[in-house]
């Protein structure tokens, strides 16, 4: 796929063969660039760095330029589970029962100081980070995190996306490490 | 601020029923405060909510301290004459070893909620209390997170060392 002439780039053309009216490529590089670009995203925003999410998914920074313009509030339909804020240790559990709702493949990004490792909430009633219940894909750092980060996030996030197997979860590696969590 | 002469009636309306209850009384900043005997502290709150002078029949809130100097656990009731604007703070003490007291949910409803953090925080047993378990931190937590003796951050943490933090 070219440039077009007024220089939106369309997407990179994955490797393959091609000829007069064919293409011939992998299935899930197919999907796979598929996948990246249709992401609906779960927020789970508790506190300010929901604020910041609200901002990037606003016009001026617009994920929605990333495929993901549709925000999925049902975690049955989700495909990245998107935590901002903190997370207390009340509401651990609920944080996990959204992620178990989620259908397979899932992706989890884990957005500011307090998600990633509780943050300056160094005290009993929260949790030092949503790592210990679920696990994470991508880590965005900040206290807040700018638009810019959470946006360089969910770019970390496609990237797993594209490139990872299309079956990953029948990996031995996955299964062992939902194992870890005690989900399955 | 309660005048002096209202505080003078108040003394004597508790002194009615309940005479040589009150340890002391007297402002504390611009709040007027009565330590009292542990026993009756619920009996005086009924006499003080039906007596035609007094009236405290709003529970602006209740709570405990911890005091480890004295190993003692205080807890702190405040009352609202709302016809008068009155204002008064009730205080009793407890041992820490065992804080057990009556329940307040007879007179005021809205003690259940209160009571339920005063144990949740701080293990005062409310005799008698309808529903006595944590309200705010979660069900199978051990310790009572507001005494001293237990330290405030989370024990479990990794991130934090003595280098950069002091721990």
């Amino acid at each position: 796929m070219e440039a077009a002439a007024n220089k939106i780039i369309v997407g990179e053309k994955p490797e393959g063969h091609e000829g007069h009216g064919f293409f011939a490529t992998k299935l899930d590089k197919v999907v796979g660039l598929a996948r990246k670009n249709s992401i609906w995203p779960l927020p789970f925003a508790t506190s300010c760095c929901g604020i910041e999410f609200m901002a990037t998914m606003g016009a001026h920074y617009d994920l929605a330029r990333f495929g993901s313009e549709r925000l999925s509030f049902s975690p049955r339909q989700a495909d990245l589970l998107m935590v901002m804020g903190t997370i207390a240790k009340k509401m651990g559990p609920v944080l996990r029962q959204v992620y178990e709702q989620m259908a397979e493949p899932r992706w989890v990004l884990s957005v500011g100081a307090c998600a990633s490792s509780g943050g300056i909430f160094d005290t009993y009633s929260v949790l030092q980070g949503i790592d210990r219940i679920i696990p994470v894909d991508v880590y965005v750092p900040g206290c807040p995190p700018r638009p810019e980060q959470i946006i360089d996030g969910v770019m970390k996030i496609q990237y797993l996306v594209e490139n990872e197997s299309l079956r990953r979860r029948d990996s031995a590696e996955y299964k062992a490490m939902l194992n870890k969590y005690g989900i399955e | 601020m309660m005048e002096a002469a209202a505080q003078e009636r108040l003394i004597s309306v508790v002194n009615e029923k309940f005479e040589g209850e009150i340890i002391e009384a007297g402002m504390v900043k611009d709040f007027f405060t009565l330590i009292l005997k542990r026993e009756k502290i619920v009996d005086i709150i009924r006499h003080l909510y039906h007596h035609a002078e007094t009236q405290f029949q709003y529970l602006t809130t209740m709570f405990a301290v911890h005091y480890p100097d004295q190993n003692q656990i205080a807890v702190v009731y405040q009352l609202h004459n709302l016809s008068k604007n009155q204002r008064i703070r009730l205080k009793i003490f407890l041992p820490a070893d065992n804080p057990t007291t009556s329940t307040l949910t007879k007179v005021f409803a809205a003690a259940n909620w209160m009571e339920r953090e005063a144990y949740d925080f701080f293990g005062v047993l409310f005799q008698g209390h309808p529903n006595l378990k944590r309200i705010l931190n979660v069900e199978d937590m051990l310790i009572f997170p507001m005494r001293k003796e237990y330290p405030l951050e989370d024990q479990t943490r990794e991130d934090k060392n003595d280098l950069m933090f002091g721990r």
